[in-house]
């Protein structure tokens, strides 16, 4: 039995992925401070709404309203016993939206980072997350998710106890990081070490890539540095709608949707299968970006010089690509 | 590792040469032969307070830069900052007990509406690995929260997170709420969080954005050298 992904991975060139969660449900006045996943039980016509709108903009996969839904992020909402049925809600509700499409809509059941930092420098240990993972895996796949969509992931270890307990749940699945820190995840991750450490998992997701981090030119630069790697998988882009800037006592993104609609083009060329948005990115430019993505045909990979000239300048020189890794330090013991 | 590293012996070391292996050693985050240099250095009678800044804090401060430069990432500098905190642990109480000066206190939380907290986390793993006394109050604060906490812990730094683009304004009624209680000038305001940047920081009327954890540090020490200054003056 293949999942519906992978269905449309051979069927189809490129798909479109959805836009951004919190940024809509903020626009539908979510209080800020109120877990985005408890709307999944008292609004959940709200939910269907943030869902309709990445389907109506032609969205062949959206992610769940569940970013947050594990134990150790409801908990700071004092709602940890509720993650099954709250990730459950998430994905009932996209299925009932996917069904009604009237065609092939992949339920991506999201899955986000626990928000703790893992052993040894942390104190998450490997097997607690895969049971915090387990869990929300659990509920996400009994409202009848296709797939579980982990993203924002920082640190290789989470990402790998993301692997083992979908692994456990037998759910397929799609993995992101975040490259927000001079071309690499906070945790230091580069662009070829992810592709790397993807290939050496036991249970490989189904695509992987980047989404969120800085903007979309930064995003773009990582896709390239996957394409050094020559990734097996599709890749995977979802980049943010430009920058978040503070004008006149209000906050916005600077990334028109004539804008995302080159970034969608850019991300093809430079070898995404799926692309769409993240923070900032509405059913405006998903529009934009289907138009864009089905009227032009795929082009070379852009280089750095294109991306910058297209989308803007990167937040950092290094790609993270060029070598300039923690040295061991001289004198490590001195004396002897 | 070679054996020839192994058969390094700390008490061996002179003064100097104990100082700058413990900065290697904070640079490799090895918590127990920091703690056993910091003995060391105290039975040699060493002053706790020299010991903190001549030894820990110099060495975390090339940790910093190095974190800055894109030369260490998080995960490198947690273990340094680890092994500092477990000096740390045994300078703390003899510090008090010989009425050091303190390198500073910081209240530090994400605002109201702001449930992200992972930056937050790490600034204060950091600044705590630099020495400073870190009082985290968590997600979601309130005004009242804030100045609360302040006040109990007597802090010299309030430190303010924001992840989103709608909570970051929140940092200004805080800062209005300070002014109006005629206590802004009692503590250092930084602020930080991805959206934000320097002129946000400027127009809220915070003392200064914080880039990241490494600048925080860098930033609330510069900060409370100024204060000591001005109280010295």
């Amino acid at each position: 039995m293949t999942d519906l992904l992978s269905e449309l991975l051979e069927t189809r060139d490129w798909l479109l992925g959805d836009g951004a969660t919190g940024t809509t449900l903020f626009n539908m006045r979510l209080e800020a401070g109120v877990a985005p996943e408890i709307w999944n039980e008292t609004h959940p016509d709200r939910i269907r709404a943030l869902y309709d709108g990445a389907i109506n903009s032609g969205s062949d996969i959206f992610l769940t309203n569940s970013f947050g839904g594990t134990y150790s992020r409801l908990k700071l909402h004092e709602r940890q016993n509720d993650v099954f049925i709250l990730n459950r809600i998430a994905a009932e509700i996209g299925r009932e939206a996917a069904d009604a499409s009237g065609r092939k809509v992949v339920v991506a059941g999201s899955v986000g980072p626990t928000g703790e930092i893992m052993e040894p420098v942390g104190e998450l240990s490997f097997n607690t997350a895969v049971e915090i993972f387990e869990e929300q895996a659990k509920g996400l796949m009994e409202g009848g998710a296709d797939v579980l969509w982990l993203e924002t992931i920082s640190a290789p270890e989470e990402y790998k106890a993301a692997a083992k307990a979908f692994q456990n749940v037998g759910a397929p699945w799609v993995g992101t990081m975040s490259f927000d820190t001079a071309g690499r995840t906070m945790m230091g991750v580069t662009a070829t070490d992810m592709v790397e450490m993807v290939n050496g998992l036991e249970n490989p997701p189904i695509a992987f890539g980047a989404n969120c981090g800085v903007g979309a030119s930064d995003l773009l630069r990582t896709l390239l540095g996957f394409g050094k790697a020559n990734p097996s998988i599709p890749v995977v882009s979802k980049g943010n709608a430009g920058i978040p800037k503070y004008v006149h006592g209000h906050i916005h993104y600077d990334g028109t949707p004539e804008l995302m609609g080159e970034y969608a083009l850019l991300a093809r060329d430079a070898g995404a299968k799926i692309i769409g948005g993240c923070c900032g990115t509405l059913p405006e430019h998903l529009v934009a970006m289907r138009a864009a993505l089905e009227s032009t045909p795929r082009g070379s990979a852009p280089d750095a010089d294109k991306i910058r000239a297209t989308l803007g300048a990167f937040s950092s020189d290094s790609d993270g690509l060029d070598g300039a890794t923690a040295p061991k330090r001289k004198n490590r013991r001195r004396g002897g | 590792m070679s054996d020839e590293e192994d058969d390094l012996i700390l008490s061996e070391l002179n003064d100097e040469e104990l100082v700058l292996q413990m900065m290697d050693d904070l640079y490799d985050g090895m918590k127990e032969e920091i703690e056993e240099a910091v003995n060391i250095l105290l039975e040699r009678n060493w002053t706790p307070y020299d010991v903190l800044t001549k030894a820990l804090v110099e060495g975390m401060a090339i940790v910093g830069v190095d974190f800055r430069d894109g030369i260490l990432f998080v995960p490198e500098v947690l273990l340094a900052a680890g092994a500092m905190k477990g000096g740390m642990v045994i300078l703390k109480p003899l510090l008090i007990a010989t009425g050091a000066p303190r390198l500073g206190k910081m209240v530090i939380g994400t605002v109201k509406g702001d449930i992200h907290d992972i930056g937050k986390n790490l600034v204060g793993m950091m600044m705590e690995g630099a020495g400073f006394e870190i009082q985290d109050i968590g997600i979601n604060n309130s005004v009242e929260d804030y100045l609360s906490a302040l006040e109990e812990d007597d802090a010299d730094i309030l430190g303010m997170s924001a992840l989103l683009t709608t909570t970051m304004p929140y940092m200004k009624v805080v800062i209005d709420t300070l002014v109006e209680q005629g206590k802004r000038d009692n503590y250092i305001v930084l602020v930080g969080g991805a959206p934000l940047n320097e002129e946000f920081g400027k127009a809220i009327g915070a003392d200064a954005y914080c880039r990241d954890a490494a600048v925080a540090v860098e930033t609330a020490k510069e900060f409370m050298a100024r204060k000591h200054n001005q109280l010295s003056a």
